[in-house]
């Protein structure tokens, strides 16, 4: 076995009911079935999760460090976007 | 048949039952460290880790129903090749990756079966270690299919390096579905499994794996056995003296 022939996966787990998947790390496999095998075996030894997502790595687009001047700092500056910026008329009471 | 006799009948199927387990179990630890790739030996690390756990209930019943102060460990570390009593195929080395997935192979689908039955027998507790580990046993067989399939559907060398493996194995599948009078006895009572009523069905099912995997079900006619006699191959003692040696230098040691 020649670890250049794996593929890298990403593995999620959802660790109860109603939860979302978290992502919790990667592991190499040969295919999609052989990733789901070693996600359960790798990371959730421990009564971690009731459910398994794996994705090959290359399939996810990431955005890029150089991005992030123009992707997250124009939002930073206006606070009109966050609930707690409008003041709540007495009557509402707790949100 | 009388209480005690019973009794001890079945303190030596549940003991036979513990060899089967720790012996593979210990063969399969054999790779932690040496696995082919990182995740690769964590999945060989769990199964292990089933196979013993699985081992140290069968002989904690077995010290409970002795009543006579023994503990597992007595059982695992304390006693000699030949009280040993556990299937031969168990015992072999594990050789390389494809010796190790192919007995794998040949222990799963049996064992799948086995303890499918064993979960119906009529003592509780066999029953309830049966429950338990039919679920690890359906998820080591799902890996030893897949990578029985990779493996003879795979290269040429992959292929070939199995095939062998399944040659050098194979005698030693036919002793799974011999049993003595005693366990007879118990089968009779519905305690113990009849191994030999799931010859027909287990070899459906690895003949349908092994054409999948492109693989020939071999078929020389040779058997090896006497491993519930306690007539072992050379690999046990070496074995046994490797896993038991700490146990044997520092009595009744923990960590």
């Amino acid at each position: 076995m020649i670890l250049e022939n794996l593929e890298l996966f990403e593995v999620f787990v959802r660790s109860k009911r109603g939860l979302d998947h978290k992502h919790v790390g990667s592991l190499h496999a040969e295919d999609h079935e052989q990733a789901l095998e070693y996600a359960r075996d790798v990371y959730t030894r421990r009564s971690e999760g009731v459910s398994l997502w794996v994705v090959k790595s290359r399939d996810i687009c990431a955005s890029q460090e150089d991005d992030s001047d123009c992707f997250f700092d124009p939002s930073d500056d206006k606070p009109y976007r966050h609930a707690t910026y409008y003041p709540l008329p007495k009557e509402v009471g707790n949100m | 048949m009388s209480d005690k006799s019973l009794n001890n009948d079945i303190i030596t199927y549940a003991t036979r039952l513990g060899d089967d387990a720790v012996v593979l179990g210990h063969r399969v630890s054999e790779w932690v460290s040496y696995g082919p790739f990182l995740e690769e030996d964590i999945a060989l690390g769990n199964v292990a880790l089933d196979l013993i756990g699985r081992a140290r209930m069968f002989y904690t019943y077995a010290a409970e129903l002795e009543d006579k102060g023994r503990t597992e460990d007595d059982f695992a570390f304390m006693r000699t090749e030949r009280e040993y009593q556990n299937h031969l195929i168990n015992e072999l080395p594990r050789g390389n990756f494809a010796n190790t997935i192919i007995r794998q192979l040949m222990v799963d689908v049996f064992n799948q079966h086995y303890l499918e039955q064993l979960r119906h027998s009529k003592d509780e507790t066999l029953a309830a270690i049966a429950e338990k580990g039919i679920k690890e046993t359906r998820y080591h067989l799902r890996r030893s299919r897949h990578w029985t399939l990779r493996l003879g559907d795979g290269t040429e060398e992959s292929h070939q390096k199995i095939q062998q493996a399944l040659e050098d194995v194979w005698g030693f599948t036919h002793e799974l579905f011999e049993q003595d009078e005693l366990e007879l006895r118990l089968a009779e009572q519905g305690i113990a499994v009849k191994a030999a009523d799931l010859k027909d069905q287990w070899l459906k099912d690895v003949t349908a794996i092994l054409e999948e995997a492109t693989l020939k079900l071999p078929q020389e006619e040779w058997a090896v056995r006497g491993g519930r006699e306690g007539y072992h191959t050379e690999y046990l003692g070496q074995m046994l003296a490797m896993m038991q040696s700490v146990h044997r230098a520092y009595p009744g040691c923990q960590w």
